[in-house]
């Protein structure tokens, strides 16, 4: 087992300078306004599908982001706009996504479940709980084949952990010494099965010692030591040439996604965390150390608030993808995959007849009628900006279908 | 043109790739020290060094993980799983992301892997050994799908799935490891393209096709038909079932209108079935005969010898089949 010190100081970390003191709060309330408004936007149905909302968790995204290099690839779960949008996604490009727009980071393939962003090198959210890590260690073997210094970072919740990849991958990762940083972000539930109902051992970070990993752990409401364990965990990662643990302590103050009535929790114990909100806690710090001047935070958040509307407006402007569209990049083509077959199989849904009978089908009835239609329900409404989030709320508790 | 057994066809097309392209690395379980529970990788190691020839735990989902991970990134894997029913503690890995990342993320990164594995029965491996699953992955779009019945097709097939840009189930079978064929020489870069159908025997009166093992199966049944019914089956092996070579089976049908599909796995959702519903969707006007499918057993594969043999088809089933497409209706 490597040698990876615990951090029990309870001295509060550092600021970082100034600049990046005041850029990690902003980053911390573009997830904070961006979720806000998905959220809004699920309950006026611009936004389909499930939608987890990281609500609460931004300092373990903010954290962990401004902890990794360029070069270092990020990986993540289904609730992963945060983690797009810190690694440095457009946010309009993110929000297009939710809309199911052609400019959306996935072009409307993937959804709130399936953000990715190559170029920043946020190797995208994962939709199967547990799914990500053998892909991580993937990424991490190849940056090993090719002799970089990259390192991975894959973030799951605290539910992945009792997935078959998490004692195969830290098994493989830690055998092979791949430079991946696992972080759980442990929101005490998986889905709304508490902690102490799901695990034997519920302090995650040891989970991985008896696979050879170490293991760390970080407040996750503090976005200063989320980014110290982190960068602690990058360097072991990066230098030791093994993987390591963090768990990363946090709360969502949103349900587990906008079908999630809460059964499961009380309310006083989400106020109680609510008390540990990582922006409002960070912004008074930098107001203390004269970083913010007095009200400055709030003309942050406005400037955050507008360029969310900005998003939201762009979003709806943005094309849905054209039906064509729709067998693009199942396949690359090349010499391999083309021609007649391909033409073959690219069937639409609905009834399949002889090639003859179907063109005569087609014809009387038209190809594209139920993508008009669902363009038709998409755009039937205006999406406005100044409505707020806890009248959004409201409607969100009665307007959701029942989950899995 | 040189004789070689299968197995060695498919470790000249490894060994062939891998001097071609340094990307290409291999993973699996008992590959290396062990040179391979069926020796396709044997001498691998030894020449390529542990970097490159990887011996795993025994973790298939973790595998072909991280194999779509440093497909994702750059390098070119080739992932062997040690029977097709192991592959099934790999389906979340080979269904959710191997076939869909391309797909889901709207096209931004490709996933150039291969993941081989052997399937078939008449070992006596019993019911978790044994199985034909080639239509669990037909089922899914997003990924290629070969299966190979020669030496020569072995290794053109191969090779052809470490280049290509999309991930590619390679379905090799335990039955044909130890057959022989003639196999082009190494300088001749022998690549077989997906999505071209082999043409093994020219007949006009009956079209069989057979995939996997059951294309050497179906051809041995069609001399029988000359030989004893003066029936001339046309014999297809369509080598690759994504894609699929549907063209040339057409035509075969239209000429001879009779068709009888062939295949190892089970009856219910079959690459048979699929196949019979493409064609008749395709040529139905050209048929005398309903489409005659002849497959295994529609249960889990016993042990017994007797028993397993009468479990998936041999040559009296295919001509059974066969005459039935002439009877009067």
């Amino acid at each position: 087992m490597a040698e990876v010190q615990e951090d029990t100081s309870a001295q509060p970390h550092e600021l970082p300078s100034r600049e990046e003191a005041r850029e990690w709060l902003e980053a911390m309330m573009l997830i904070r306004r961006f979720e806000e408004r998905a959220g809004e936007m699920y309950a006026k149905a611009k936004v389909g599908g499930f939608l987890h909302l990281a609500i609460g968790e931004e300092a373990t995204i903010v954290g962990a982001v401004r902890a990794m290099r360029a070069e270092d690839y990020l990986i993540s779960t289904y609730r992963s706009h945060g983690h797009a949008l810190s690694r440095g996604a457009d946010p309009n490009r993110v929000m297009a996504e939710l809309f199911g727009r052609e400019e959306g980071v996935s072009h409307g393939r993937g959804g709130s479940m399936h953000m990715f962003d190559l170029e920043n090198r946020f190797m995208g959210g994962y939709g199967i709980v547990g799914g990500n890590l053998p892909i991580a260690a993937g990424m991490a073997l190849s940056s090993d084949y090719r002799e970089t210094e990259e390192v991975t970072v894959c973030v799951f919740g605290d539910g992945a952990t009792n997935q078959g990849t998490f004692g195969e991958t830290l098994n493989l990762a830690a055998l092979w010494r791949l430079p991946v940083v696992f972080m759980v972000t442990n929101n005490q539930f998986g889905m709304g099965t508490s902690l102490e109902r799901h695990s034997a051992v519920t302090d995650l970070h040891h989970r991985g010692e008896g696979f050879g990993v170490p293991g760390l752990q970080c407040d996750g409401m503090d976005v200063l030591d989320t980014q110290a364990v982190i960068c602690k965990a990058l360097k072991h990662a990066r230098e030791e040439r093994r993987p390591i643990l963090v768990e990363a302590i946090t709360y969502r103050f949103r349900g587990h996604s906008m079908a999630d009535p809460e059964e499961y929790r009380t309310k006083e114990q989400v106020a109680e965390w609510r008390k540990k909100d990582p922006i409002e806690v960070f912004a008074r710090r930098l107001e203390d150390e004269g970083i913010l001047e007095q009200g400055e935070a709030e003309t942050l958040d406005k400037a955050v608030i507008s360029r969310v509307d900005e998003a939201v407006a762009f979003a709806d402007k943005a094309a849905f993808p054209p039906p064509e569209s729709l067998y693009d990049d199942i396949y690359v083509l090349g010499d391999q995959v083309g021609g007649g077959w391909y033409s073959v199989d690219e069937r639409s849904a609905g009834v399949h007849r002889g090639e003859h009978e179907r063109e005569i089908a087609e014809a009387e009835r038209g190809p594209e009628d139920e993508y008009k239609k669902a363009v038709e329900a998409a755009s039937r409404e205006d999406v406005g900006v100044e409505k707020p989030a806890d009248e959004a709320q409201a409607e969100d508790d009665d307007a959701e279908e029942a989950e899995e | 043109m040189a004789v070689m057994r299968y197995r060695e066809a498919l470790n000249q097309a490894l060994r062939e790739e891998m001097q071609r392209d340094d990307r290409v690395f291999l993973m699996g379980e008992d590959i290396g020290v062990f040179n391979g529970a069926f020796k396709v990788t044997a001498g691998l190691l030894e020449e390529f060094g542990e970097k490159r020839v990887r011996d795993t735990p025994i973790s298939e989902n973790t595998i072909v993980g991280m194999g779509v991970g440093a497909a994702m990134t750059g390098l070119r894997p080739v992932v062997e799983l040690m029977t097709i029913n192991f592959s099934l503690l790999a389906f979340d890995q080979i269904v959710n992301h191997m076939a869909t990342i391309h797909y889901m993320f709207g096209g931004q990164v490709r996933v150039p892997m291969v993941v081989r594995m052997p399937q078939g029965a008449g070992h006596q491996l019993g019911p978790t050994h044994s199985h034909c699953l080639e239509a669990l992955f037909l089922h899914v779009p997003g990924m290629l799908v070969a299966v190979p019945s020669t030496a020569a097709d072995a290794k053109g097939l191969l090779k052809a799935a470490i280049r290509d840009d999309n991930p590619v189930v390679f379905i090799e079978h335990e039955y044909l490891y130890g057959q022989r064929g003639d196999v082009p020489d190494d300088s001749e870069d022998h690549v077989v393209d997906f999505g071209r159908a082999a043409i093994r025997r020219e007949g006009d009166d009956v079209t069989i096709v057979g995939i996997s093992r059951m294309a050497l199966t179906a051809e041995k049944a069609a001399g029988i038909l000359a030989e004893e019914h003066e029936i001339e089956a046309e014999v297809i092996d369509p080598r690759t079932l994504r894609p699929l070579d549907l063209d040339t089976i057409l035509e075969s049908v239209r000429k001879t209108n009779r068709c009888v599909i062939v295949e190892e796995g089970w009856p219910h959702g079959g690459v048979g079935a699929n196949l019979a519903a493409l064609i008749q969707e395709q040529a139905f006007d050209h048929l005398d005969a309903p489409i005659g499918r002849v497959t295994g057993a529609d249960l889990p594969m016993p042990y017994s010898k007797p028993l397993e043999q009468i479990a998936y088809p041999h040559e009296p089933q295919i001509v059974e089949a066969v005459i039935a497409t002439f009877r009067d209706l």
